[in-house]
């Protein structure tokens, strides 16, 4: 099985020593399935080799086949801690091949639940960062919170973690007022946890030993292994999407981009905390400015559903529907590429189109695809302890990294 | 990326490599080249060095499969951050003698994603390190993202075919 | 547990199964009071891949508590489990890990099948994607979703907590079973 791979790019295994550990894949440490098989001179790692694939499920092979309001499933599936970006973003894509103008409040409403995901999304990976420190408390306490996320989601679109969160044109209903209601209790219980979940470790003795130096990547090899999105940041490079191509109205927004030093544990850590601070920041500008306005956009006729008392009494909703259901639309030809940032970085669909109900091709640029890449160079001379929570920083998420 | 931008930008490629363009379009106000396939790893380097285009980050690259022309296109997407110039360079293969030289030397962040697609699509990266399968079973003969594969495992018994419509 | 305990706490461990009371003694009979014991301190192995493993991080934690059942330990080695709990997707590349881990644990075993994907494939009806884990492993409860609630892998627990709890001692050694696994190929 993976075992073969071992003898490709080793240097020195029959020298006896040297010892091999199988980390993987079902192992606690590696918070997804993939495997990594480590030579290693007593407790330091002289080399590693990874193998993924463990869960791929061929989605850009799947994409090919279904009309393009069924992929917004399939992108839940990718980063599942954050499946509302995946979903928006992919919206977004399809919205810039068919020219859809989207109405303002739609933006902020979209800006709203993708920065609800990026709280959740890096809620987990550091509450696992602490947990393989050893500091469970932070997990069981904020975890709690990631079920009020939860709560908003539902409120909006029904399910708790695969959302096919809006659909193509905007959202499929507005807002309730138990959604709102929510989402402030929220926003007002949330900073209160996170700054005691904060006090906890961010400056512990013993966290900060255990983090600092941990797994460090220089920013000129963070960016030759096109890193994006914390990862980077930590590594001093201060590349966001949001800002660097604004899309659905980031650029309404005053925020900063928070940037680390050494691109160690510790500084993943913090970027991703101050992040969060930031995401609450930018919720609380879109709540105050929200415009008043339609919850969907109504010049995509061709994608978006027209409302149930229109299909059962209007002949022509009617016909929308029908054609809209069985794919019998068609779509402009071309290609076009669209990123956004995810919980992860630069997350891309690139989408060419022939006219047919069905893409032609699609690929995910996913961003821990990209990044694992460099997992082998981070953790080649440091202690296993050292790797386990690189790898636990580096918020590997196996659904993105295979597909 | 505005009209003048990319009319820079093209007239950067072509100062070196006039001969090798095929075709520069810009759908959705993308700037795509279309190139020929022997001189892609000297383009992209001459944009890694050149001192104004400096396109030093890796976004993507994968694969198209045209079967009606039996040729297989190599998509290769960068981004220059201190510009923020994003550019797409497209070259053409045969469908039976995919090969391109790798693009690893110049950013390591293409090993694993020329893996992926001699995974899906069997093109052969000359000069790669370690080229083999990634995501899919190691002993699969197949390249699984070629139009004529099914994406069905046809050997399975429990999913009737009429059900769903095939 | 006596009857004035239970009435003045008003909270009741467990439920006393039938048997015969006096002063100072309770008669049931053994298999009661094993399978009691049992099902109150199954130790699973979250076996969890994608986004129903998600979905069990929030069954255990506070809001949902799987630990309230016993399964306070979760164990990471196979040969210490009792209950194999499959959530997510199988590859078809996994699917050799999954049998390994499977045939070391030690008997008496159980698995739950948790996610539409670990039933038969789910979604994803792919040349990649394992059709349902019960293609390579014996499956005692499934739980359909995508991805189940927590509730409804609370309510797959309980009804291995059913199949623990009337379990006959010599099942594990009864011709049909070996007849089941060998099916599997498994010895």
């Amino acid at each position: 099985m993976a075992e073969e791979n071992i003898n490709h790019s080793i240097t020195a295994v029959e020298d006896s020593k040297y010892s091999t550990l199988n980390l993987g894949p079902t192992h606690p440490a590696t918070h997804g399935i993939f495997q990594n098989i480590l030579t290693m001179d007593g407790e330091v790692i002289i080399h590693s080799e990874p193998t993924i694939g463990y869960i791929h499920r061929a989605f850009e092979k799947l994409a090919e086949r279904r009309p393009f309001y069924q992929i917004t499933p399939l992108t839940d599936r990718m980063n599942y801690c954050s499946s509302p970006i995946n979903n928006i973003g992919w919206h977004m894509t399809v919205e810039k091949l068919i020219g859809a103008e989207i109405p303002k409040r739609v933006q902020y409403l979209r800006v709203i639940v993708m920065e609800l995901a990026r709280i959740s999304d890096h809620l987990i990976c550091n509450t696992v960062i602490s947990v393989d420190t050893g500091a469970l408390t932070g997990f069981v306490y904020l975890f709690q919170f990631r079920e009020l996320i939860y709560e908003i989601y539902e409120e909006i679109c029904g399910a708790r973690l695969t959302t096919n969160i809006g659909r193509i044109g905007g959202f499929e209903r507005d807002f309730s007022d138990t959604a709102w209601a929510k989402l402030d209790k929220f926003l007002k219980e949330y900073p209160v946890a996170l700054k005691e979940f904060e006090n906890l470790v961010k400056r512990n003795r013993i966290f900060m030993d255990r983090t600092i130096g941990a797994g460090p990547i220089s920013a000129e090899r963070a960016l030759n292994y096109s890193f994006s999105g914390p990862n980077l940041r930590a590594a001093g490079v201060d590349y966001d999407v949001r800002v660097m191509n604004p899309y659905s109205s980031y650029e309404d927004f005053d925020f900063i981009i928070p940037v680390g030093l050494n691109g160690d544990t510790y500084d993943r850590f913090m970027v991703r905390q101050e992040e969060m601070w930031e995401s609450m920041k930018i919720i609380r500008q879109a709540l105050d400015k929200l415009p008043d306005g339609p919850f969907f956009s109504p010049n995509v006729p061709d994608f978006y559903l027209p409302p149930k008392e229109d299909v059962y009494n209007n002949m022509e909703a009617l016909i929308y529907h029908f054609k809209i259901v069985m794919g019998e639309n068609d779509v402009p030809k071309g290609e076009v590429y669209h990123c956004v940032e995810g919980g992860n970085g630069e997350l891309g669909f690139y989408l060419i189109s022939d006219g047919g109900r069905t893409p032609f091709r699609l690929h995910f640029r996913r961003p821990c695809f990209i990044y694992y890449q460099a997992y082998a160079e981070m953790i080649k001379g440091t202690n296993i302890s050292d790797a386990i929570l690189t790898m636990s920083s580096m918020n590997v998420i196996a659904g993105e990294l295979d597909a | 990326m505005d009209n003048t931008t990319q009319e820079k930008l093209v007239n950067i490629v072509r100062e070196k490599f006039e001969n090798d363009i095929l075709s520069v379009e810009s759908p959705y106000n993308f700037l795509t080249i279309n190139f020929k396939r022997d001189n892609i790893i000297p383009l992209i380097q001459y944009l890694y060095d050149h001192p104004v285009a400096k396109f030093q980050y890796l976004t993507s690259l994968c694969a198209i499969h045209f079967p009606e022309v039996k040729q297989i296109a190599m998509m290769y997407q960068l981004h220059s951050l201190v510009n923020n110039w994003r550019i797409r360079i497209k070259i053409y293969l045969p469908e039976d003698n995919a090969v391109t030289p790798t693009l690893t030397k110049i950013f390591s962040a293409a090993n694993w994603m020329e893996r992926e697609t001699y995974d899906f699509y069997g093109v052969n990266f000359q000069g790669h390190p370690d080229l083999r399968r990634i995501l899919n079973v190691e002993d699969m003969i197949i390249f699984p993202m070629r139009k004529e594969y099914p994406l069905e495992d046809q050997t399975r018994e429990d999913k009737q075919d009429f059900m769903f419509g095939r | 547990m006596q009857e004035t305990d239970i009435k003045s706490t008003g909270i009741q461990l467990v439920e006393k199964p039938d048997g015969y009371e006096g002063a100072g003694f309770f008669a049931t009979s053994l298999d009661k009071v094993v399978g009691m014991a049992r099902k109150n301190s199954i130790w699973p192995l979250p076996f969890a891949t994608s986004c129903c493993g998600i979905e069990f991080m929030a069954t255990m934690g506070a809001h949902y508590d799987l630990a309230r059942f016993g399964s306070e330990r979760l164990s990471f080695s196979p040969r210490q489990a009792d209950l194999l709990m499959v959530m997510g997707t199988i590859a078809k590349k996994m699917g050799p890990v999954l049998r390994r881990v499977y045939e070391q644990m030690a008997e008496p075993r159980w698995v739950l099948s948790v996610g539409a994907c670990a039933c038969s494939g789910g979604i994803f009806d792919t040349y990649s994607v394992l059709q349902g884990i019960d293609r390579i492993i014996p499956v005692d409860v499934y739980v359909p979703g995508c991805p189940p609630r927590p509730e409804q892998i609370i309510n797959g627990i309980m009804k291995i907590q059913q199949l623990v709890e009337t379990e006959s001692r010599g099942r594990r050694e009864s011709p049909e079973y070996k007849a089941m696994l060998n099916k599997y190929g498994i010895e």
